[in-house]
């Protein structure tokens, strides 16, 4: 139950310093807000999922069924798929920056708006 | 039936994609090895459509584990008509694309990153399962990413942070829905959950989890107060690139909102309304945004977001019927917007151009070319025997129907505004004698070889005749359209077929 309760408030702390992050004008934070949001995300996911210790989902040899509670494994497979896609996504945002910076010589998100000046 | 087809059109994109590949750099060997797995693909989608018209529901167990607990690929009538149309709509792109294109973005991969898109989005369209439909959604944006900033013009770069950024953070709403989703029910299969949702005691936790994927899918198609990255993004990248995203990339959002909405969650009358405010604001503020356009890419930006209100008004008003136009405007929407992106393309190659002030002249130069364009842009606007004007009669009926007046008003006002910008379109840009400082303009279309000009100009005629050929044939399409909405409004049918094996036919 503790255990809930931690990753209940880490859950709710990532959400909240991720969005803080996002509205900051510098890229960087952006990005760094995203990348809080993502981890949030997942652990969302491992919270809703039930937190169950010490069970593993792994019939032994001898019976045919499964009767005991046990730790549902596909929670953490969502997780890891999200994890390797967020890492996909990060180091593409991570060039993509840089890439900003270069071009235009700025890490301001509000000094971005000079090409939507013309109608 | 359960068969294996399903997966080809996917696996034929995801093989052309790797060929592509190993051809790095190689520009000739690039174009027609696209071409060819373009007709390919093509040719299974259109057999998919087929087999799912002539069987019912087509289904495919990935390794065999039985529905509930594995991943599933269905194909019902909405599915397959997605199929179709990203099929069309990909074809004429890439073949538009083999002339449109810069050889240095067709040198860095262009192509490769297209089949991969197109790979994503028939994913999509095709899945049974919410968080596959997450990763398919993942693998479309990384490549819409990567065909965006491909270039690295300095616009381009300063509209793919906002593009990015926005949909990096739908996805995590949509994720975040998911792993709530998954708590409450815990089954990730689409049929499963809409049997287990209405055993759920905690109808709050339902209702915030239902507009949590409605603001992820949201955000993805454009509606009313997320879609600001849509305008300031979709004008940067070359026109093939924006034919791609602006005809089937929103449109991936609304096909998930409208499977969500029918199959999982059954609207109740606060999630309707809220449809139908932000139907009514997307509809009022997309029409005011593209009347002060001088360039016809941001117009056209401007105009997918306008159209996409017609869909949720559909989706908001939640009939038969309503649902029923929803999917002939979609039908229509898809074809027609990507070739009017194309056609700016071509605009731009004949003046150098986009801003109407400066073009004109245009059908004195190319008269013939000048109606077949002509074609798409009164599609678009609705004009009676044209495919735009069969969903908007629908859609007019039952918002009068049903008594919602300001809906009612909403759509005529963005019906108005459309017919008005494209009739200014139309005086400006081909009229309209062109402009006296820049007769001396070159004309890059013309200095094109024959067979490069026919590549640019026939997947334009196509959709202008696949446009005329869905308003002359507008019965036919009436006919899918109801079958569709039926299935959609019914899902019991649906849940029958992946569940219990019962397929129908």
């Amino acid at each position: 139950m503790t255990m809930e309760l931690l990753l209940v408030l880490l859950v709710g702390i990532f959400y909240s310093a991720g969005i803080f992050l996002m509205l900051r004008r510098s890229m960087v934070k952006l990005l760094l807000g995203l990348l809080l949001l993502g981890n949030g995300a997942n652990i969302l996911i491992f919270l809703t999922g039930g937190l169950t210790k010490g069970k593993p989902p792994i019939i032994n040899g001898i019976e045919k069924t499964f009767t005991d509670t046990y730790a549902d494994p596909v929670p953490q497979a969502l997780i890891l798929t999200a994890i390797v896609i967020s890492f996909a996504l990060t180091a593409f945002a991570i060039i993509l920056l840089k890439k900003v910076y270069e071009t235009t010589g700025s890490d301001d998100l509000d000094s971005l708006n000079i090409q939507d000046l013309d109608i | 039936m359960i068969t294996n087809f399903i997966l080809a059109p996917i696996i034929a994109h995801m093989i052309t994609a790797i060929l592509l590949l190993f051809f790095w750099q190689r520009i000739a060997a690039q174009r027609v090895i696209s071409i060819i797995g373009n007709i390919i693909a093509f040719i299974l989608c259109i057999r998919l459509f087929q087999a799912t018209d002539k069987f019912g529901y087509l289904i495919v167990q990935v390794g065999s584990w039985e529905a509930p607990f594995g991943i599933i690929f269905v194909s019902d009538t909405f599915s397959s008509i997605m199929v179709m149309l990203t099929a069309i709509v990909g074809l004429a792109v890439g073949i538009y694309s083999t002339a449109a294109l810069n050889p240095s973005r067709i040198k860095y991969g262009y192509f490769v990153v297209f089949h991969f898109l197109v790979m994503g989005l028939l994913g999509a369209f095709l899945t049974g399962d919410v968080f596959n439909l997450y990763v398919w959604f993942e693998v479309v944006i990384i490549s819409s990413f990567v065909l965006l900033t491909l270039g690295g013009k300095k616009m381009q770069m300063e509209g793919a942070i906002k593009y990015v950024t926005l949909n990096m953070l739908a996805s995590v709403i949509f994720l975040t829905a998911i792993g709530i989703l998954y708590g409450i029910t815990g089954t990730l299969n689409m049929a499963d959950l809409a049997v287990k949702i209405k055993g759920v005691q905690n109808s709050g936790l339902v209702s915030v989890t239902a507009l949590l994927f409605f603001a992820g899918f949201g955000i993805k198609s454009a509606v009313f107060p997320m879609y600001f990255w849509l305008p300031s993004s979709y004008h940067t990248p070359p026109s093939a690139i924006a034919a791609i995203f602006g005809g089937l990339l929103t449109k991936m959002g609304i096909y998930a909102l409208i499977r969500t909405f029918t199959l999982i969650f059954q609207p109740d009358e606060f999630i309707r309304n809220v449809f139908l405010v932000i139907a009514i604001l997307t509809l009022v503020t997309g029409a005011l945004g593209t009347v002060n356009k001088r360039s016809i890419r941001r117009l056209m930006s401007y105009l997918i977001v306008c159209h996409i209100g017609y869909l949720m008004a559909g989706i908001g008003i939640y009939t038969e019927i309503a649902v029923m136009g929803v999917i002939f405007y979609l039908i229509h929407d898809v074809i027609v917007k990507s070739n009017l992106l194309m056609i700016t393309g071509i605009i731009q190659k004949i003046r150098d151009t986009i801003d109407m002030t400066r073009l004109g002249g245009l059908y004195h130069d190319y008269p013939k070319l000048s109606i077949i364009i002509a074609i798409a842009m009164f599609s678009l606007v609705g004009i009676p025997p044209l495919s735009g004007f069969w969903p908007k009669i629908q859609f007019f009926g039952e918002s009068l129907r049903t008594g919602h007046y300001v809906l009612l008003a909403a759509i005529i006002f963005a019906s108005f505004i459309t017919l008005y910008v494209m009739i200014k379109m139309w005086s400006e840009v081909f009229w309209k004698t062109s402009p006296k400082p820049l007769t001396g303009e070159i004309d890059r279309f013309s200095q094109l070889s024959v067979y490069r000009k026919v590549v640019l100009v026939l997947p334009v005629t196509a959709l202008s005749f696949v446009s005329l050929y869905l308003g002359l044939n507008a019965g036919g399409v009436y006919d899918l359209a109801h079958k569709t909405a039926t299935e959609l409004m019914n899902p019991d049918h649906y849940i029958n077929a992946v569940l219990n094996g019962n397929y129908g036919k």
